[in-house]
């Protein structure tokens, strides 16, 4: 085994999900070797990162939240932006068969783009300078826990929904059973 | 500045975050082959700091409203990434590695507030 395949022996998927190796040119295999990108695929990303950020934006337009305020807005963009990550990589990796284009330009464009880490940043040390240090923690932990939630959430129900739909249909058991 | 003027700024602004968030994580993730999350945390850390220091500078008047929606609203907010963020750290803890699940979360929120905070203080020295 290479030296750039051992990461793959904790988990048994990439854990970034933003690198996704089947966009690269075919032949080039490995994290290690240093590969160019399509064109194509910087493209889809660039689309979808103007298509999350401008929904990102939209929602600061229509729910403003004011200065020293607990910041409603990126906290409800950074969780709902994380429980579709969860539905949609678990989707992609474990069932369904999409479009190349698919994962950057869903994943790493629209999601990556809709949410944000600076601005969450931002907002706590702006909070934590307006002498609010108790919005400031409140909003760095309810961002934080609520997120990871959504993420667990979206990933374990969509396994679920993909648990069942691959069980085998319930007529051809209630078929068995009047026999 | 108006608003078609506003949102071309934004989108412009995430059309480049987004991309260069993809090539950053490719670049470091191939120098460095531990299951961490090296590149989305690079990419929280440096947008913080760019973001915190565009603060800093709009709050001096060095950096009107065009350039903050530009660079900070659509470019840094496009760089960074907290879905990518939640999902990594949820596979981490999904494949035993807790540890490093709970290192990336301390890690990324200390050096990102250490990022705004530096980002700040440096530029309203600089423009004040």
């Amino acid at each position: 085994m290479r030296p750039s395949q051992a990461r793959f022996t904790v988990a048994t998927e990439p854990i970034d999900p933003d690198v996704d190796l089947d966009a690269d040119p075919p032949g080039a295999r490995g994290r290690g070797e240093s590969r160019r990108p399509h064109r194509v695929v910087l493209a889809v990303i660039a689309a979808g990162g103007a298509i999350g950020t401008g929904a990102r934006y939209g929602a600061a337009l229509l729910w403003p939240t004011a200065a020293g305020s607990f910041p409603w807005t990126t906290l409800g963009v950074n969780v709902a932006g994380s429980l579709l990550i969860g539905v949609l990589l678990v989707a992609l990796t474990e069932a369904w068969t999409a479009p190349a284009w698919t994962r950057p330009f869903l994943a790493t464009g629209v999601l990556g783009g809709f949410t944000t880490f600076s601005t969450y940043c931002l907002d706590i040390e702006r909070l934590v300078s307006g002498g609010r240090i108790d919005l400031a923690l409140g909003y760095l932990a309810v961002t934080l826990v609520a997120a990871l939630v959504a993420v667990t959430a979206g990933a374990w129900a969509t396994r679920g929904l993909l648990a069942r739909a691959a069980r085998p249909g319930r007529a051809g058991r209630t078929g068995r059973r009047a026999r | 500045m108006s608003g078609p003027q506003s949102w071309l700024a934004v989108l412009l602004g995430g059309a480049v975050g987004a991309p260069l968030r993809y090539l950053t994580d490719r670049a470091v993730q191939a120098r460095h082959d531990t299951v961490f999350p090296w590149g989305t945390f690079a990419v929280n850390v440096v947008g913080s700091l760019i973001l915190g220091a565009l603060t800093g500078a709009a709050l001096s008047g060095a950096v009107g409203a065009g350039a903050y929606l530009l660079l900070g609203t659509g470019f840094c907010g496009a760089l960074t990434t907290y879905s990518t963020f939640s999902y990594e750290t949820l596979r981490l803890a999904e494949s035993g590695a807790v540890l490093f699940a709970v290192a990336n979360v301390a890690a990324s929120i200390v050096a990102g507030l250490g990022a705004v905070f530096a980002g700040l203080t440096l530029a309203q020295m600089i423009f004040a």
